[in-house]
């Protein structure tokens, strides 16, 4: 079979806020049965230090428990049935953050038997931004980073660049600032998936 | 790591990050190597099968305002399927649109091109995908806009389309172009695509789609990332040891 070229990517513009984010998907466990309430937020940079106001962040993650919401993970049904694992924010214009009110996902299943630690899968779009970049949001204090294959095949003088670090709690709620640097000093890592 | 999940972005067919010409990118283009990432559970999971909720109105750009007066334009079909690279349709797929009016001014506060508003235009809208991967839009063309980008910079026609596939990585953000427009040729976004692969992004004017005595039709697909030779077995833990 002859295989189709994919269609290719173009920018997301300055114009999308009014189609993707009027609504903006920024509490994924309304019901609160999906793990340990957290806030995640943090600001999106550019090269010369400003902030990009006109970014939007989708978030993806499993649950408490370590389970996505998707038939190729063999529990989704175990999954909280108000909890999808999805967040999209734009940035605010004037200061650059984004802020989702989520749970601490459980660690992963990672390839040859590992395990992944806590994480946030993350897609950064922006006028700008030709195709999305990919990150992923990790948990400084988290033990399970010792172990996890893909924190391991990051140049270890960039690896801090994917870690959330506790913040002062929000209502109770304890709270990780994670700070996405689209390019130089600090560069976050994305990768090529 | 094992090599299990999506086939990789196609670079040939892709723009790079670093476009000169597209002057947003300079400052915003990561400078560092991409990390490469073998996928895993994380990237072969994704939202767009839990993404599906759309009312049967969100799909009529026309009328969707709600204000009982339909848009202002040359009423247009957009139709097409979502398919993967192996020509599978993509089936309960959410598709969002958003554009311009047919003026070529976006509804959006940013926007400060001296063109008229409609009142009865909200240029945005949403379907999903059915059995057969088919979308279809009811809409008004947009117009072109100028842009500060460059002098007398214009973009040319397009709709903006946001589609979520069945994985992570599978996501696509891009722009659907019209045929025979002039304006191709000279605008820096749809350039940073290289040529061959630019009427990947021009829809194709269909008499078929085309209703007679009340709009025009066009016909666009759109190809996703589909997976590797070798499937992920769906199983979660299981599938990954």
């Amino acid at each position: 079979m002859t295989r189709l070229s994919q269609t290719p990517s173009q920018t997301v513009g300055p114009f999308f806020h009014y189609a993707l984010t009027e609504h903006p998907i920024d509490e994924l466990d309304p019901d609160g049965q999906a793990g340990e309430a957290i806030v995640v937020h943090g600001s999106v940079r550019d090269g010369a230090g400003d902030v990009v106001g006109d970014a939007m962040v989708e978030v993806w993650q499993a649950d408490g428990g370590g389970r996505y919401k998707h038939p190729a993970d063999g529990r989704t049904a175990d999954v909280p049935s108000a909890f999808i694992g999805f967040g999209r924010v734009a940035t605010a214009r004037e200061s650059g953050e984004f802020r989702v009110t989520t749970v601490m996902p459980g660690t992963v299943p990672g390839p040859g038997g590992s395990v992944q630690a806590p994480h946030l899968n993350v897609h950064v779009f922006a006028r700008g931004l030709l195709h999305p970049v990919h990150t992923r949001i990790y948990f400084a204090e988290a033990a399970a980073n010792d172990d996890d294959p893909v924190l391991a095949s990051v140049p270890a003088q960039r690896r801090d660049t994917l870690l959330a670090r506790p913040d002062a709690d929000e209502g109770g709620l304890p709270r990780y600032r994670f700070d996405i640097v689209l390019q130089g000093e600090g560069e976050t890592v994305f990768f090529d998936a | 790591m094992s090599t299990i999940g999506y086939r990789r972005r196609d670079e040939a067919a892709n723009p790079s990050y670093d476009h000169p010409d597209y002057k947003s990118t300079v400052l915003r283009h990561p400078k560092q190597p991409l990390v490469a990432l073998d996928h895993t559970l994380s990237e072969v999971t994704g939202p767009g099968p839990a993404l599906a909720e759309v009312m049967p109105e969100d799909a009529d750009l026309t009328t969707n305002a709600g204000t009982g007066t339909e848009a202002m334009g040359e009423r247009i079909i957009v139709t097409g399927r979502v398919l993967d690279e192996d020509g599978l349709p993509q089936p309960r797929t959410l598709v969002e649109i958003w554009q311009c009016n047919a003026a070529g001014r976006y509804i959006h506060e940013g926007d400060q091109h001296p063109a008229p508003l409609d009142p009865n235009f909200i240029g945005r809208g949403r379907c999903v995908t059915d059995d057969d991967g088919t979308y279809r839009f009811l809409t008004i063309k947009p117009g072109a806009y100028p842009w500060r980008n460059h002098p007398n910079a214009w973009r040319p026609a397009h709709i903006h389309f946001s589609l979520f596939g069945p994985a992570f990585v599978t996501r696509l953000v891009t722009q659907m172009y019209f045929p025979g427009d002039p304006l191709h040729e000279l605008d820096p976004i749809m350039g940073a695509v290289a040529p061959e692969h630019r009427r990947r992004m021009i829809a194709d004017y269909d008499h078929a789609v085309t209703e007679q005595e009340w709009a025009l039709g066009y016909r666009w697909d759109v190809v996703l990332r589909g997976p590797e030779a070798t499937p992920f077995e769906a199983g979660g833990a299981g599938a990954l040891a």
